[in-house]
């Protein structure tokens, strides 16, 4: 048995292992076992990645290409290849991943399981729209090939399908040409959720990333800096130098607390504001800022953190969003790294995608057991009444009621999974 | 203008370490690379993905039977048919496999199998290629020790054995081929987290990562270094552990 824990450093857990390292005795080893779950990275930040007691197959060692059509773009490679090793692989080449999300230290085998996306939702899509086939290894031996045209609803399940419906081994997906790793970026400060919506909404067209930092402590509310960019053809120029930082240790207490975020959000909100404008940034840094900090989960101290990620419809998304920043001002709460981004209005790829047409907010928070549950509950009240949802990547607690609620396309999403695969999520929101 | 491209031979290629210094090889230039391993599937899917790495590599593969990699004239043969394709410039011997050390002691046919697999074949591979090299008077024979092989441990003696025939082998082919242009590295390896290992980082050993692992094996063998511990952090460890007298040493359950 061996210790394993998940991003958000809530705890770990003793579990069996087996490391899957060559794809053709993958059937083999997830045979004869109790059931286990896929695990990657072990970046997402819950238990969607965890099977205490139980078994968990490793994917790192899954981690060849096989091939690449330097012609149109198709990439065929192993699960457990990292984000990061295909764009540094292919952008030298003139191409890209076309959806990527904040950590590229994440396998592709765990973007599909979770269907991620990045900043670009609104232009692209989610990972999984450019999936074209997926093989998948049953437990009980037998292997699915699926894609958006071959066996559709396997493949609709298995996207965002949180790792349940068999061990994904293999992936086909299409890359976009870009000219080359530079980005053309330009900082906005705002004042308002208002100005927020106007900016998401006048950058769409022209911009294919957006995202925003918004400062959840401002009193007014709503605050923030919107950051938007797009490729462009900078010519050669020299990579940035990366300084590699680390958080050597696990601090006594969280260096995310009340005494610090104020600060920290007033200097980051200045800071931003007198950088406003636009230049040309290398895609790292733009796309990655923490992949630089090794280890920055552990600022969160002993206890851990939890993230909390919401999607709501747009009609009712400035209340919401509003809403839920005064719940936690109420509390005395707040958050650093709270991120407000628009999706587009697509339809997600797979049943269990979290992706829907709206407004995403991403908010962080230390572990201060019930205090920080509570301020859950509220918020869950304000997502649930807006008919939003959470986002299951994130998540060590949501309700059952709210992820049946969030999620409609459950039942029909359930006959696919495969009995010998069982996650302390599946466990916690399916029953099994 | 164009250099001929450096010919590399791996024995033992579908090892995770193996693997892995190949990757960054053929990220440092493109390289005429020779893979040499038991399993036709692994083999093949190493080489596709080198493939996908260094289009301008040329990548090739030979399959070899189980007993091709321990009677010594499928050995001599093996090597001869791999030279006869051109001059090699960088051989590494990286096949092995970790035994379980109490059936060992009770069965004397898997520490036979253990002592053949990574003592006596690797020995029998450096020395076929050893000829070759000398008579060419230039190129880089790596061989993959261990750790283990520095001082016999009652937790795997058998493999520490053979691991330290290999490391006596290659200070003999070391002294053989001083001043020949030819340089031998004995790389040793810590405990690594790969799939021979798996069964340790259950009992919570703390590994080092496969790719820290080859990048120093890589940058030893670029420099030629007689020896390579690999993370560095094992030179010190080992020469603590060979150190320690026996009355302190036999007190320790390592």
């Amino acid at each position: 048995m061996v210790a394993v824990g998940s991003w958000g450093r809530l705890g770990s857990w003793e579990h069996q292992i087996r490391t899957l390292s060559h794809r053709s005795r993958v059937a083999g080893l997830l045979h004869d076992t109790q059931p286990g779950i896929a695990h990657g990275m072990g970046r997402s930040y819950g238990d969607v990645c965890l099977n205490p007691g139980g078994m968990l197959w490793l994917t790192r060692g899954l981690d060849r290409f096989i091939s690449l059509d330097q012609d149109s773009g198709r990439l065929v490679c192993e699960a457990g290849v990292l984000l990061r090793d295909i764009q540094r692989l292919v952008i030298p080449r003139g191409w890209a991943l076309p959806v990527t999300p904040g950590t590229q230290l994440v396998t592709v085998g765990g973007a599909i399981a979770n269907d991620v996306h990045g900043k670009n939702h609104h232009a692209a899509g989610s990972f999984g729209d450019h999936v074209r086939r997926i093989e998948l290894q049953r437990t009980d031996g037998s292997d699915i090939e699926c894609g958006p045209e071959l066996r559709p609803d396997w493949f609709r399940a298995t996207v965002g399908g949180l790792g349940l419906t068999g061990v994904i081994t293999i992936a086909e997906i299409q890359l976009r040409r870009v000219v080359g790793p530079w980005l053309l970026a330009e900082t906005v400060p705002y004042q308002s959720l208002d100005e927020f919506f106007r900016l998401a909404d006048d950058s769409e067209l022209d911009w294919e990333h957006t995202v925003s930092w918004i400062d959840c402590l401002a009193p007014a509310g709503g605050r923030g800096l919107f950051m938007r960019a797009r490729n462009t053809d900078a010519g050669l120029r020299p990579a940035p130098r990366s300084r590699a930082l680390a958080m050597p240790f696990v601090p006594p207490v969280s260096l995310v607390n009340k005494l610090s975020l104020r600060p920290f959000n007033l200097a980051y909100y200045n800071i931003g504001k007198r950088r406003a404008g636009s230049h040309i940034v290398h895609y790292e840094p733009f796309f990655y800022p923490l992949d630089n900090v090794r280890d920055w989960n552990r600022m969160y101290g002993p206890r851990g953190f939890f993230q909390y990620q919401c999607v709501v419809p747009r009609a009712v998304g400035r209340d919401a969003v509003q809403a839920i920043l005064g719940q936690i001002a109420g509390a005395g709460a707040g958050s650093f790294l709270a991120v407000l981004k628009t999706f587009g209005e697509r339809a997600a790829p797979g049943m269990l995608s979290f992706p829907q047409p709206g407004v995403t907010l991403a908010l962080d928070f230390p572990n201060q057991g019930t205090r920080t549950r509570q301020l859950f509950e509220r918020l869950d009240v304000i997502v649930g009444e807006a008919g939003g949802r959470l986002y299951p990547a994130k998540d060590a607690r949501m309700p059952r009621a709210l992820f049946e609620a969030g999620y409609p396309r459950l039942a029909e999403f359930l006959p696919h999974r495969d009995p010998g695969i069982s996650s302390a999520m599946s466990r916690r929101l399916m029953g099994s | 203008m164009s250099t001929a491209k450096q010919r590399i031979v791996i024995i033992g290629a579908t090892s995770a370490i193996a693997e892995h210094c190949a990757r960054l090889w053929v990220a440092d230039a493109a390289v005429d690379l020779s893979l040499i391993g038991r399993d036709p599937g692994k083999l093949e899917a190493v080489a596709a993905d080198l493939r996908v790495r260094s289009p301008q590599s040329l990548i090739r593969i030979h399959g070899a039977e189980a007993a091709g990699f321990v009677d010594p004239l499928a050995v001599r043969q093996l090597v001869d048919s791999i030279v006869a394709e051109g001059a090699v410039d960088r051989v590494l011997i990286a096949h092995g496999s970790l035994p379980d050390q109490s059936a060992c002691q009770t069965d004397l046919t898997a520490a036979n199998e253990a002592l053949v697999v990574n003592g006596i074949s690797p020995a029998l591979f450096a020395e076929a290629f050893a000829g070759h090299l000398q008579t060419v008077g230039r190129g880089t024979l790596a061989i993959i020790g261990s750790v283990a092989g520095d001082r016999g441990r009652k937790s795997n003696y058998v493999y520490g054995a053979a691991k330290g025939l290999v490391a006596r082998y290659a200070q003999g082919l070391q002294h053989r081929l001083a001043g020949s242009g030819v340089k031998v590295v004995l790389i040793k390896p810590g405990p690594t987290a790969t799939p021979m290992t798996a069964h340790l980082g259950q009992q919570g050993a703390r590994l080092a990562s496969v790719e820290e692992v080859a990048q120093a094996m890589v940058d030893g063998i670029a420099k030629g270094k007689p020896v390579v511990y690999a993370p560095a952090r094992w030179a010190l460890i080992m020469m603590v552990i060979r150190h320690l007298p026996a009355f302190v040493f036999n007190r320790m359950d390592i």
